[in-house]
Order: C-alpha cells, then sequence, then structure tokens
C-alpha cells in the first residue's frame, strides 16, 4: 500500500463574498455553502424552549466558537500523532486527518480501485466524482434541533472522506479515517460520506481523538450513508475527545430495500457531546441496529438524539443506546420512533440502560413513539439504576474485591455492546480505552 | 381479516345520552370574552373577599402572558377562541340541600344523566354541577357529623379560609401552565373536601359536571383535604350536549393526603366530541400517604390531562391508571408526572390507550428523582391498542434519575389485535365484532379489575359501544 502525504492545503479564501473553503470548488458546492451560511446567520442559537433541548445544558452552548478565526492551528506533533492512529491495524484504507488537514492517506489497494470502488478526501471527491457528490454531499440534513450547527459545519467543512462502493462488491477490511484535534483553540468539521450500491457490503470506522489532554477544542462533524438496495453497511465510531472539548455529531443513515446497516458508537470524551442519530427507512424489509454506549465522567454532558423513521413496511430497527455515569456527569437520551402509515408489520424497538455508578450523576430518558401504523411490533424501554447488591454480594462471597466486582459489571454492562463490533482487535482496543478512562474511578470505589 | 370503513355509530348512541340541552335563561352571565371586568364580575356575583378577586386578577395576568404550549403541545389549541367563549353562567341558585329544591330543568337534565339513581346507591354524597354553579349537593348526615365538609370552592373558601386557603393552589401554582391561570382567573364550582383525622370513607364522594350553554367555558376548581389517616374516594363524571362551536372546560384539581392518608380520584371523561379538555391534575402525598388517579378518557375532541403525584414525605406512594380511548376526530393527550422529593418513595403509571378509526392517543409523562434520594423506585407501563390501519398513537416519557438506590423503568409497547385471536374466536361461533370486543376488554381487563365495580361495568359497556363497527 503508497503512502501519500498531503502537502499543505492552500489558504483559505478571504473576503465575504466567497464561501468556497476548498481550492476549485465547483458551482454548486459555493452555492450550498452560500445558502448553508445564510441559514446558520437565521437559525437561532437553541434555547432551553426548545423541546429538542429538554434536559440539555443549553448554557454551554457558547457564541464565540463561531467567532473564532479561519486559519487552521498548526498541530506541531503530525508524525506521532500518525503513529497514534491505529486502533485497527489492518484496514482497506487509512485517512488520518489532524486539525481538519489530511496528514496520512493509504488509500484503497488497485484490486479494489480495479472493481470501481472510490475512496477519497472531499477535496478529490468534488472534483474526480462531481455527479455523485453533487447528489449526495451537503444533501441531507438533521432535524432533531442542531440545524445551526449543521449549517455551520456546510459551512466550514473541508476534511472528510468520500466512500463509494459500487453494485455487488464487498469489501471485507474497514476503511479507517482518524480525526484529531491538536493544540488549543483547534476546530475541525470532520465529514463522513458512504454510499453503497445495491448488495454491497462495507465496514468503516471513524475516530475522534485529541492528541492531549487540557486543551480546548471544538468538533461539529457530520456524516451520511446511503445504503441502496440489499447493501450491508457497518460503520463504527469511537469518539474520545478530551474532556475539554465540545463536540456535535450529526448522522444520517438512509436505507433502501433489503438494506442492512448497523451503527455501533462509543463515547467516552469530550466536555459535552451533542449526538444526533437519524435513520430513514425508505424501502421494505430494511433491518437497521443502533448501539450505542457511553462512558460519563465528572461533568461531562453527553446529549443524545435518535429518530427512527420507517416509511417502508417490513422493515426492523433496533435501538440500545447503554450509558454508565459516574461523579457529576450528565446523560439525556431522546429517541423517537415514528411508523409512517402504511409502513405495515415494522418491527422497531429503543432501548436505554442507565447504570447510576454516583448519586450526583443525572440520566435522563424520552424514549418516544409515534406510530401511524396498527400491524406494528413497537417498543421501547428506558431504565435507570444502580449496581444489584445481590450481584456485588454474590460476587464478593467468593472472594472477589469489591473494587474488582464492580469494576467487572461496569464491563459486564458493556460487554453487550462491546461485542457488536464484530472485530476481536477494535473490541480490546475498545475495552482498553474504556479500561483508562474507569479504572482510576471504579478503584478510588465510592463506598456503596 | 377484511377491511372495511369505520363507522362511529357506537359513539353516537353513546353521547346521544348527554346530548341535550334546556333553554338557555341565566341570571347571571358574565357575557363573552375575557377582560379584567369578566373577572371582577364572577368575584361580585359571588361575593367574594378581597383576596380571592386579588388571586383571580394575578392569575388573568399570568394567563394572558403565558404562551400556548404549542411547543409541545398539538397544534390544535390554536382552535380555541378565548375571545368568543363564555366564562360565567348562573341561574343564580345557591346548592339546594334536597332534590325538590332544584330547580326543574336543571332537575331533568340530572335525570336524564341518572344522578339520583346513583346516590340510591348509598353514595356518599353528590354534587352535580350545572354550567358555572353548584346546583345539588347532598351529603350523608352521618359523614357531616364525623366533621367532612363537602362544599363549593367559593363556599369553601369563604366559610373555611383557615382549612382550604392554606392549601388553595399551593399544589398547582397559578403560573403551572397557561390553562391552570386561565383557570384560577375564573374558577367556578367544584368541590372543597376536608375529611378530619382519622376518618375513613366508606362510600364514594360523588361529582357530575355537565356544560349546558353553547360557546361556554367550564372552570371547575377542586381541592380535597384528607388529614392525617383519612381515607377519600372521589368519583367525578363529566358530559355535554353537542353544539356546533366547540367548547372548553378547562379544570384545576388539588388533592393533599397528609400522614397516612389515602385519596382515591376517579374520573370518567366522556365530554361530547366538540369540547377541549385541559385539565391540570396534582396530588401532593406526605409521609406514608398514598395518592390514586384513576382516570378514564373516551370522550371530547382534545383532552390534555397528566394527572400527577408529588412524592414529598417518605414511603408515599403515588399511582396513575389510565384508560384512553380515540375515536375518529378524537385526540387523547393523556399520561402522568411523578415527582419523587422524600426517600423511599414509590410511584406507579399504567397507561392503556386504544385508537379507534383515525383516532390519535398520546401518552405524555415524567418521572423526574432528583439528587440525594435513596430507595425510590418507579414503574412505568404504557401499552397502546391500534385497531384500524389508519389509527395512531405516540408515547413521550421523560425521566431523570439521580441518587442512590433508585429505579426507574419504563416499558411501551404498541400492538393490534391479533389475526389469530380473532381467528380463534370466531371459529367457536363469535362474530368478528364481538371478538374484537372481548380482545379489547381483554386488553383493559387487568387494569379494569382495579376500578370500582359500577366503573368497571360501565366502562365495560362503554367499550363494547365504541367498539360496534369499527372492526375490519
Amino acid at each position: 500500500m503508497s503512502t501519500t502525504t498531503m502537502d499543505d492545503l492552500p489558504q483559505l479564501p478571504t473576503g465575504a463574498a466567497d464561501f468556497a473553503i476548498l481550492p476549485d470548488e465547483p458551482a454548486w458546492l459555493i452555492e450550498r455553502r452560500r445558502q448553508a451560511a445564510a441559514d446558520f446567520e437565521q437559525l437561532p442559537m437553541p434555547t432551553a424552549k426548545d423541546d429538542r433541548w429538554r434536559f440539555a445544558t443549553v448554557s454551554r452552548l457558547r457564541n464565540e466558537w463561531f467567532d473564532a478565526p479561519l486559519s487552521l492551528v498548526e498541530s506541531t506533533n503530525v508524525q506521532s500523532i500518525i503513529q497514534r492512529s491505529k486502533l485497527v491495524d489492518s484496514y482497506a484504507g487509512r485517512a488520518v486527518f489532524v486539525n481538519d488537514k489530511l496528514t496520512q492517506f493509504n488509500p484503497l489497494s488497485d484490486a479494489l480501485a480495479a472493481q470501481g470502488v472510490r475512496y477519497l478526501p472531499i477535496e478529490r471527491a468534488m472534483l474526480e466524482m462531481p455527479e455523485l457528490m453533487h447528489e449526495r454531499f451537503l444533501v441531507e440534513r438533521t432535524t432533531l434541533g442542531s440545524e445551526k450547527f449543521h449549517a455551520w459545519h456546510a459551512q466550514m467543512v473541508k476534511s472528510g472522506m468520500v466512500l463509494y462502493v459500487p453494485r455487488n462488491v464487498s469489501i471485507k477490511e474497514p476503511f479507517v479515517n482518524y480525526y484529531w484535534l491538536d493544540g488549543e483553540g483547534a476546530r475541525c468539521f470532520p465529514h463522513t460520506l458512504v454510499v453503497a450500491e445495491d448488495n454491497a457490503d462495507v465496514s468503516l470506522v471513524d475516530v475522534f481523538f485529541s492528541a492531549d489532554e487540557g486543551v480546548a477544542g471544538i468538533a461539529c462533524a457530520a456524516s451520511t450513508l446511503y445504503a441502496g438496495a440489499g447493501a450491508k453497511v457497518f460503520r463504527k465510531v469511537v469518539q474520545d475527545w478530551n474532556e475539554q472539548t465540545v463536540s456535535f455529531q450529526l448522522d444520517k443513515t438512509l436505507a433502501d430495500r433489503d438494506a442492512a446497516v448497523k451503527n455501533v458508537a462509543v463515547n467516552i470524551g469530550a466536555a459535552a457531546a451533542r449526538y444526533e442519530n437519524q435513520v430513514q427507512i425508505d424501502g421494505a424489509g430494511a433491518h437497521v441496529k443502533l448501539y450505542s454506549l457511553t462512558v460519563a465522567e465528572e461533568r461531562q454532558e453527553f446529549d443524545q438524539r435518535t429518530l427512527q423513521v420507517h416509511n417502508a413496511p417490513n422493515a426492523v430497527s433496533d435501538l440500545l443506546y447503554k450509558n454508565a455515569l459516574l461523579d457529576h456527569s450528565r446523560t439525556i437520551f431522546s429517541g423517537l420512533i415514528k411508523v409512517a402509515e402504511g409502513a405495515q408489520q415494522t418491527d422497531a424497538y429503543q432501548t436505554n440502560r442507565n447504570l447510576l455508578l454516583d448519586p450526583t450523576a443525572d440520566a435522563n430518558a424520552l424514549p418516544g413513539l409515534e406510530i401511524l401504523a396498527n400491524d406494528v411490533k413497537c417498543s421501547h424501554g428506558a431504565t435507570t439504576g444502580n449496581f444489584d447488591p445481590q450481584e456485588l454480594f454474590y460476587m464478593m462471597s467468593r472472594g472477589i474485591s469489591k473494587r474488582a466486582a464492580m469494576q467487572l459489571m461496569v464491563f459486564g454492562f458493556f460487554e453487550e455492546i462491546i461485542e457488536k463490533v464484530e472485530s476481536e482487535e477494535l473490541a480490546d482496543n475498545l475495552r482498553m480505552l474504556i479500561h483508562n478512562k474507569f479504572d482510576n474511578k471504579v478503584v478510588q470505589a465510592k463506598t456503596l | 381479516m377484511s377491511q372495511t370503513t369505520v363507522e362511529n355509530e357506537a359513539l353516537q348512541v353513546d353521547t346521544e345520552k348527554g346530548n341535550f340541552h334546556y333553554p338557555e335563561n341565566y341570571s347571571f352571565d358574565a357575557g363573552v370574552g375575557l377582560t379584567e371586568d369578566t373577572v371582577r364580575y364572577i368575584s361580585r356575583v359571588k361575593d367574594e373577599d378581597d383576596w380571592i378577586l386579588d388571586f383571580r386578577l394575578k392569575a388573568l395576568d399570568i394567563f394572558q402572558r403565558k404562551p400556548m404550549p404549542t411547543n409541545w403541545a398539538s397544534e390544535d389549541l390554536n382552535n380555541i377562541h378565548f375571545e368568543k367563549i363564555r366564562y360565567y353562567l348562573s341561574k343564580g341558585q345557591k346548592p339546594s340541600r334536597t332534590w325538590d329544591e332544584v330547580p326543574d330543568d336543571i332537575k331533568q337534565t340530572f335525570e336524564r344523566l341518572g344522578i339520583p339513581e346513583q346516590e340510591r346507591k348509598f353514595l356518599a354524597g353528590v354534587e352535580a354541577q350545572f354550567d358555572s354553579e353548584a346546583a345539588y349537593s347532598r351529603m350523608k348526615e352521618g359523614l357531616e357529623k364525623e366533621g367532612v365538609i363537602f362544599v363549593g370552592s367559593t363556599e369553601g373558601l369563604m366559610k373555611y379560609p383557615e382549612i382550604f386557603r392554606p392549601y388553595f393552589g399551593k399544589v398547582i401554582p397559578t403560573a403551572d401552565n397557561k390553562f391552570s391561570a386561565l383557570n384560577s382567573a375564573v374558577f367556578s364550582g367544584g368541590s372543597f373536601i376536608y375529611v378530619p383525622k382519622g376518618v375513613k370513607l366508606k362510600q364514594p364522594l360523588q361529582a357530575y359536571f355537565r356544560i349546558n350553554a353553547e360557546n361556554f367555558g367550564q372552570f371547575e376548581r377542586t381541592l380535597i383535604i384528607a388529614d392525617e389517616g383519612a381515607e377519600i374516594t372521589y368519583m367525578e363524571g363529566c358530559t355535554a350536549p353537542k353544539f356546533e362551536t366547540t367548547t372548553l372546560h378547562s379544570a384545576v384539581v388539588e388533592l393533599v393526603a397528609l400522614k397516612g392518608a389515602k385519596i382515591q380520584y376517579i374520573t370518567v371523561q366522556n365530554w361530547s366530541n366538540n369540547v377541549f379538555n385541559l385539565v391540570t391534575k396534582r396530588g401532593l402525598a406526605e409521609e406514608d400517604a398514598e395518592v390514586k388517579w384513576i382516570d378514564c378518557n373516551i370522550g371530547s375532541r382534545l383532552t390534555m390531562k397528566y394527572p400527577g403525584v408529588v412524592l414529598k414525605g417518605r414511603h408515599a406512594r403515588g399511582e396513575v391508571l389510565s384508560i384512553a380511548l380515540a375515536n375518529d376526530g378524537q385526540h387523547q393527550d393523556t399520561g402522568a408526572k411523578m415527582i419523587h422529593l422524600a426517600d423511599n418513595t414509590t410511584s406507579n403509571i399504567i397507561s392503556k390507550s386504544i385508537s379507534i378509526g383515525k383516532g390519535r392517543s398520546t401518552y405524555r409523562g415524567q418521572v423526574h428523582m432528583p439528587k440525594h434520594l435513596k430507595n425510590c423506585k418507579n414503574n412505568t407501563e404504557c401499552d397502546a391498542l391500534l385497531i384500524n390501519t389508519n389509527s395512531r398513537t405516540d408515547t413521550y416519557p421523560a425521566i431523570t434519575t439521580r441518587g442512590l438506590g433508585n429505579t426507574v423503568q419504563h416499558e411501551a409497547s404498541v400492538s393490534k389485535v391479533s389475526a389469530e385471536q380473532i381467528f380463534y374466536m370466531m371459529q367457536r361461533g363469535l362474530s368478528e365484532g364481538q371478538a374484537m370486543s372481548l380482545a379489547v376488554n381483554g386488553f383493559v381487563n387487568d387494569l379494569m379489575r382495579q376500578f370500582p365495580m359500577e366503573y368497571s361495568v360501565e366502562l365495560k359497556r362503554l367499550i363494547d359501544m365504541e367498539m360496534e363497527g369499527s372492526v375490519g
């Protein structure tokens, strides 16, 4: 596999009239950016009165974020960061971005390229796949409350990967995109676009990391997944920004007939992370699974909003979000299943489980259903609780220390999600990430 | 199963019972629209103390400033035209003591609704409200001797201020929501009840509410205080004739259960299909007390009602059992609120809804367990049954949990009557309609068994009738 290091990106354009961010942007993209800028100006900052921000600490939202200068924060640790981009060892393609700059690119093999697969950074995709980009890039947007931030993303995005898989092409190894933030005040607007044609089979991992602790950054990411008829798409997202960073992740998945889409999100980092995940099932028989695990500590706030829309019959969607909370952390899970009229024989499920490890932690659940068809199986459940003292007693009576027992129970709680990643290597790395975060905490063992 | 169009003969048959009205010749009429003068007029007619008038005027100001809650609630609320509503109508009658003293046409109304019969069944007390004022109230003499007070709202505040004033507007503050503010400004009628320490009422107290005049808004106010160790069951029923224009019912019901007291509040709401039923109901449960709401919503155009319990004392219990039936043109937006404020409090919410035809039923709930509470428990179950292909149901719970040893579980499911069930019953000789009716009754049966006898029989009959002709 060849390795190309991209040279410095050209200077950002100056002058308010010019909305282009990348060199040689086509007219349609400049127009989309202009529209996004107009939307951004016109949309208000969310307030507590907006029901889609219920329970969220909106006072954390800052207008100053938007005032920061356009210039990039220079990273001085590019080489070591590339070294550290090894969550998954074997991949079909890899890209490493630092502060919105592509610093390492491992393109796909010639064999895959010959089959018509494309894996390109945005600035090349818009030139080499103009039709696809015109049709799919920055077309979908969120409706779950972060419209202003989505508009901000659309206006600013310059880093991100586009993955195109033609019909009947099946790729075993995953594509892995790393987005790093490095340095005080660093910002990034990561973007992932996946277009899987009919019966394609592909998986990818998006990784959000900070190079250092203790420096504040802002990330405003968006992604769109198009799964064609019978396509299989598996996306894993690992979010471990440092705990000074503010994160937005605005995702949308569109599933066509008989498509199978699976999404596993692991949320560990950020001071405040807003995660909006929309799934729209437009084809009969589609099967979408959404899994998430979150470890919240200190004053972290994880604000998760999901929407499962069933526009077609006979489809299945299944959501499981698990959160473990320590210290003064907060989580908000707000999910909605919408079954449209005529989407009969829908099976839609939504489950939120919160494990409160400290009495000061705060878990909020807003599981919602809107059902307009009668022949459906829909259910949702939300539970919040502490350790089961009997389970703890059981282990302690067999000689396991209290700390170790608690740790085991936390890992047991998460294992249900971890095993969904279907990759031993990634699963182990994820366990390690959670360990690192948790170890000290659980060892301090709040005496229950 | 074959599909046929939904016909609601059953619904019409049912509401016909309340669908009659008498010529309006009111001695006191506050006119149309709501201004400060309207409020002053109501207060003057009722000969109220100044503090009550001040309370009303403050509430009016809050009502006028508060926006409609359409940021989360149905847009249908915008179809209420506050300027076209009549806020106070009364024949000037004071509550009568014997049935004979009740004006004839009002008596006829209630006879048609079957209230005297209810009383003959040894119900402990009955109060019937006709438009703004109570027309008839009677309570078994024995209860009076035990110190039970059962009066209307103004009478309660004027005659027993030392009992009612400390709790009036405290469980549900005026500014709680736009409609509680509206009620606080123009309230009239309703029941103020005080049950002294240790008195346990064996029979339920009852109230009937009826709207007779077109464009009329009914704003009754109820406050029930059960002193330490007291027990009371209260039932209310509601009807209205069908008018061309929409009618508004906006009540405020406050319950106070002091240490060890038990209050059970039962509502069967069968307003006609053009009534906006926007009601705020909340109970306060002190240590070891129990507040239980049993809430059945069958009528109205739009009902928004979320009975709540504030669990203020340790070991307090709160419960909401709710059945909603939404037929064509109806939106039953109901739910429950459980606010845990003390250790070892428990709450239980069971909600069952049935949507028929284009009916829409919504569950909206809130469960709140703040910091530093221990060993609180909540259980919530919401089950929705959809009868026709175009029926609709929504569920929007909100659950906040902190503290130690607290557990919350929420489950909701949506289902239809399975084809196998229907087939099984039809194969044994039942018609499809009978089979469907049986299945629906089975769906609510476990909940209905917890209701007092008369109510579960009545409800079963209502459901049977609603189900007629709705099956495809």
